[in-house]
């Protein structure tokens, strides 16, 4: 894996969305067996483009998204390979039985895409901040789960997810800004994490992804800075997860603090810690929001009141370290 | 679709019948009402109208049946074991254990069986999906999908009406089964619809009313709603709940678990009807 890792915390100048709007309108042209099936939001996300581009097979449901899924779905069934997208709180909540019964139940495989993930919903507020979208799809069975990072990131995802014929995926991501974690030419994987840095003096690893990766990045700096070495993987890819990955680094460093942008009850932290009681129990503890629900405000706010902060990864390490 | 033979289908219909109470009699209980009622039509579709190739039942050109109201599976195994897709009997494995033949139709275990139903709704959603998908393909060939009435109470099944609408798809057909009841009791007392063909109307669909135990009158429909174009179609058909099943088709009940002897009364009965179709 070819890693160019920036991690300045700087903004990327480019608009998160398009890493997904200009990629899928680039495959569909390649790929006329692409279909694109939207919510009344592709304004939301520069999809209009794609209705524009190839008119017979970008279309609109309307807000109608139980229906959607199910058009996705039969669509499917004609051999196509199907994008659907509304607000991850929709793309999950509103249609969790279609994509349940008539995709993934079916053998149809659908591409789920759920934009403003957890709290970069912000000015939309509670009733559009999806905290549980990546659960509801982590309990179905042969699914892909993915919480991408960056446009490099989300870029590549996009293109391998035509590749995925088994199982409906969930790929949640930012529509707007995100911080730059990645330059160009980074390679990823679908089922392998990217391990952002590592030594083997190492005394826990911060297993992270989305909007995460950047506050781990921070907080290894800080606990770089007190003497502390710990292990950063960015684990976009919730299921299938990089069990590997995630057991040589729990055996070889002894900790483990999970950091998402989600509810810790059902997320990034339950899968790590699932596949750690079963192969190498290890002490955790989860960074993420904790049970309870969004709410309206600028990111940044609700980064601060939910916890979603570097300090208060670092001190979970510190935390865990001492649990050992 | 080959020219209507009214005889030969009424024949094939009570056939149909006779072989669904077969199919569940081999469980012992089913889902006898909203299965009997489709013998017609399933033997219209089958038995006159559809393309399909019980060798390759994915055959890409092929006619789509879903049976959005999922739960009449058995209708469906009866009318495709008849048309060669499998041998009859292995239909008569109806939920045992690692059966091909489920209560709700499964497009992953059943050979015929299009798209998988059985959360009520969703069925009208994936057929239309379907039939877009065949349109953008350029494929001559129509989804039939079934609705139930009680059904109809799910939102969805408006949404894809809406859908099918708005998007000119002309290779659908829904079928909506106006039987009056469905689990709890008479549609009218549980959430009265109205006039559900006025709506489906309302909804932009060129819609029509038969007696849906009348094979001459679903067929005359079908070529009525081939003939119509830019439009998608819908055929209420008017049907009693159980019809052919001596136990079901007076209470018009849900489903269906009768004594052996009152199995043996009605499926001696469906091979006299099934007798007299031949004889007239
Ligand atoms: C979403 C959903 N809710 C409830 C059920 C349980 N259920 C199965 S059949 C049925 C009644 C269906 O009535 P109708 O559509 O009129 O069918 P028919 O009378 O033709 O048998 C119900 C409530 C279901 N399968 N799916
Ligand atoms: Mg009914």
């Amino acid at each position: 894996m070819n890693v160019n890792l920036i991690g300045k915390h700087e903004k990327d100048s480019r608009a998160s969305r398009d890493a997904l709007a200009l990629t899928l309108n680039e495959m569909m042209a390649q790929d006329k067996s692409i279909c694109y099936v939207d919510c009344d939001l592709m304004g939301c996300i520069n999809t209009k483009q794609l209705m524009k581009n190839y008119p017979d097979r970008a279309f609109e449901a309307g807000i109608a998204e139980a229906n959607g899924a199910g058009i996705a779905a039969g669509l499917a069934a004609t051999g196509k390979k199907v994008f659907f997208h509304s607000f991850g709180t929709f793309s999950s909540r509103r249609c969790y039985d279609q994509i349940y019964m008539s995709a993934a139940y079916a053998g149809l495989t659908v591409h789920v895409l759920g934009s403003d993930a957890g709290v970069t919903a912000a000015f939309n507020g509670g009733t559009h901040m999806p905290l549980e979208d990546a659960a509801m799809y982590l309990s179905i069975p042969e699914s892909t789960v993915l919480d991408p990072c960056d446009y490099e990131q989300l870029k590549s995802i996009t293109q391998q997810l035509p590749g995925i014929t088994r199982g409906v995926t969930f790929t949640r991501f930012v529509r707007k800004d995100v911080i730059q974690v990645y330059g160009e030419g980074t390679q990823f994987e679908i089922g392998k994490g990217v391990v952002l840095h590592e030594s083997d003096k190492d005394v826990c690893t911060i297993v992270t992804s989305g909007i995460m990766v950047d506050e781990a990045l921070k907080a290894y700096e800080s606990l770089q800075a007190e003497g502390i070495d710990v292990r950063v993987i960015d684990m976009f890819t919730w299921k299938p997860l990089d069990e590997a990955l995630l057991l040589k680094a729990a055996r070889e460093t002894g900790a483990i603090v999970t950091a998402e942008n989600h509810n810790t009850a059902c997320g990034l932290g339950s899968v790590v810690a699932n596949c750690l009681a079963h192969n190498c129990p290890t002490p955790q503890e989860f960074v993420g929001v904790q049970d309870q629900f969004g709410q309206v405000g600028p990111q940044s706010f609700l980064m601060d009141e939910y916890g979603l902060r570097a300090p208060v990864i670092v001190e979970a390490v510190k935390k865990v370290i001492a649990r050992k | 679709m080959k020219e209507l033979n009214v005889k030969e289908l009424q024949i094939l219909a009570a056939r149909i019948r006779l072989e669904t109470l077969k199919v569940i009699h081999s469980r012992g209980f089913g889902h006898v009402g909203g299965s009997m009622d489709l013998a017609d039509l399933m033997a219209v579709l089958y038995g006159a109208v559809m393309k399909y190739n019980p060798e390759n039942p994915r055959w890409p050109d092929r006619d789509w049946l879903v049976l959005s109201k999922g739960h009449a599976g058995p209708v469906a195994y009866a009318t495709f074991g008849l048309m060669g897709f499998y041998p009859l009997e292995d239909a008569y494995t109806l939920n045992h254990p690692h059966t091909h033949f489920p209560s709700h139709t499964d497009r992953k275990l059943t050979p015929g069986v299009d798209l998988t139903t059985g959360s009520l709704g969703q069925g009208v959603s994936t057929a239309t999906g379907a039939a877009l998908g065949n349109k953008i393909d350029g494929r001559d060939n129509h989804v039939f999908c079934v609705v139930g009435d009680g059904e109809a109470d799910e939102g969805q099944v408006w949404e894809g009406f809406h859908f099918a609408y708005a998007h000119k798809l002309d290779n659908i057909v829904y079928f909506i089964d106006n039987n009056g009841y469905q689990l709890d009791g008479p549609t009218a007392t549980i959430l009265d619809h109205g006039d559900i063909a006025r709506k489906a109307e309302a909804f932009g669909l060129y819609t029509q009313q038969v007696d849906g135990h009348d094979v001459a009158a679903i067929y005359n429909a079908i070529v009525n709603a081939y003939a119509k174009k830019g439009v998608p179609s819908c055929i209420v058909l008017n049907t009693s709940k159980g019809k052919g099943a001596t136990f079901a088709e007076v209470s018009h009940e849900h489903s269906s678990q009768p004594s052996e002897e009152k199995w043996a009364e009605a499926l001696a009965a469906a091979e006299k009807a099934l007798a007299e179709a031949e004889k007239a």
